[in-house]
């Protein structure tokens, strides 16, 4: 039985009707068209697929379509609506990525740990990306430019770190 | 990888009303909270029911305070919710120091507790760390409330002592003593996506009163009853926690699998064992390592 479900997806309001075996990650992608949340291991594990829901990052491969009814999700796309944050700057600047799959998933949690703490330690970093596996890059850059943003306001010379 | 189930899915916003769905025996139910760990296996084609029962709608079911002298845990409360708790950092260090060691903070954001003692698997890190704490698992059901001591929930893998149209409302941790001490080590692979290996819980309340529990080494998380009566009233030294270690291979029995062998497990289970005991020891006294400092 299909549901229609109402969501608010980076600040516009959506109506879908869905089956409720559909994977909140597969509707974003196949029917809203936002594509920055990825397929990785589809188990929970790797973090490709982070999305911010009610502010909090969570798995959207393990999350139906059909709960998020009257919640609201913020991607990527939807993190630089004005503009790149502080922490996209950096991120490039610092050329954090390298193949980039787990980017947007590393940025929505450096996000929401930036959105509780404007100085966290190293540690914090750490943890709060713990969770979205790079291949690429060791992490080390990674953090360094979470840390510079905390650091530096947009356009200062970077901090070491 | 889509789920390929013909599925209904309802939200009810009354507890009645999801007990009602359940007695429902047209249906193959499952209740879901936070899913991470039913979406996973409904993709895995592990489980195959015709309904989803979501309880996330019903009111009442998401809080942490304490009631009647326990810490009562709502079925909707998530790891990431104990850990934003003043009162769970500072009465109950040890479940926020499990808490902290759980998964990774996106998991934390949905998973619930109560999600974690009904999905049972061996490895599940609340288990230990709540037959520790004596906490009491309460269902309710159009039969009744049951209140059920932890040490009697685990039954086997992924099996508890819930029964038919049963649903778990909250679980009730008595508050320890002041000046106790609490030790949580977890073995692990990497960090933020692995399930423990293994596991070992320590709670210590004044009278050298110790609880001692493992997880991931046995069908079920399981408490250290051998170890806990060796240790029993004396003051733990480095001579009692040898003889502690050198009972470790009575209380687990621990399989080889893809995380780690069964050697390895019962070896590191006596390496957490010592450092488990020594830290909840050195906390209760107040110069043990702090709580958020890993112990392995």
């Amino acid at each position: 039985m299909r549901h229609a479900i109402t969501l608010r997806v980076n600040d516009e309001v959506r109506t879908l009707d869905v089956e409720p075996s559909d994977v909140l990650l597969e509707v974003l992608r196949g029917r809203v068209g936002l594509t920055s949340p990825k397929a990785g291991c589809e188990r929970g594990d790797c973090g490709a697929c982070t999305v911010l829901l009610d502010h909090r990052t969570v798995r959207s491969c393990l999350i139906l379509a059909v709960e998020v009814d009257g919640h609201e999700i913020v991607t990527v796309e939807g993190l630089g609506i004005d503009g790149l944050t502080a922490l996209q700057e950096r991120l490039i600047e610092l050329s954090a990525f390298q193949c980039g799959y787990c980017a947007p998933g590393v940025i929505l949690s450096a996000a929401e740990l930036l959105a509780e703490t404007s100085d966290p330690t190293r540690e914090e970093v750490q943890e709060a990306i713990a969770g979205n596996l790079c291949r690429c890059t060791g992490y080390a850059p990674i953090v360094d430019a979470v840390l510079a943003a905390t650091r530096a306001p947009a356009g200062a010379p970077t901090p070491e770190v | 990888m889509t789920i390929a189930l013909d599925l209904a899915y309802v939200a009810p916003t009354s507890l009645e009303d999801a007990l009602g769905q359940l007695a429902d025996g047209d249906a193959t139910t499952v209740l879901l909270a936070g899913g991470t760990d039913v979406i996973a296996r409904l993709r895995d084609d592990a489980i195959q029911p015709t309904r989803l029962v979501d309880i996330k709608r019903i009111p009442g079911l998401s809080s942490v305070e304490i009631r009647k002298g326990s810490l009562h845990v709502g079925c909707l409360v998530t790891f990431s919710d104990l850990l934003a708790s003043d009162l769970v950092q500072d009465r109950f260090p040890g479940l926020e120091e499990m808490a902290r060691l759980v998964a990774s903070v996106g998991i934390r954001n949905r998973a619930t507790v109560v999600g974690n003692i009904c999905s049972a698997v061996p490895s599940c890190d609340a288990g230990p760390v709540l037959l520790t704490h004596d906490a009491v698992i309460h269902t309710t059901s159009p039969a009744g409330e049951r209140a059920i001591p932890i040490d009697r929930w685990f039954v086997g893998p992924r099996r508890t002592a819930i029964e038919d149209g049963e649903i778990v409302t909250h679980l009730t941790v008595p508050v320890p003593r002041n000046h106790h001490g609490a030790a949580y080590a977890r073995l692990s692979r990497t960090r933020g996506e692995d399930l423990a290996q293994a596991s070992v819980a320590v709670l210590l309340e004044p009278g050298h009163r110790y609880r001692v529990a493992f997880g991931a080494v046995a069908a079920s998380a399981l408490r250290a009853r051998r170890i806990e009566a060796l240790i029993a009233g004396s003051r733990v030294d480095a001579e009692l926690v040898d003889r502690a270690v050198d009972l470790v291979h009575d209380e687990v029995a621990p399989i080889t699998d893809v995380r780690a062998t069964a050697h390895y497990r019962l070896r590191m289970c006596e390496v957490m064992l010592r450092r488990a005991l020594t830290a909840a020891t050195g906390r209760a006294a107040g110069d043990g390592p702090r709580y958020d400092v890993a112990l392995i």
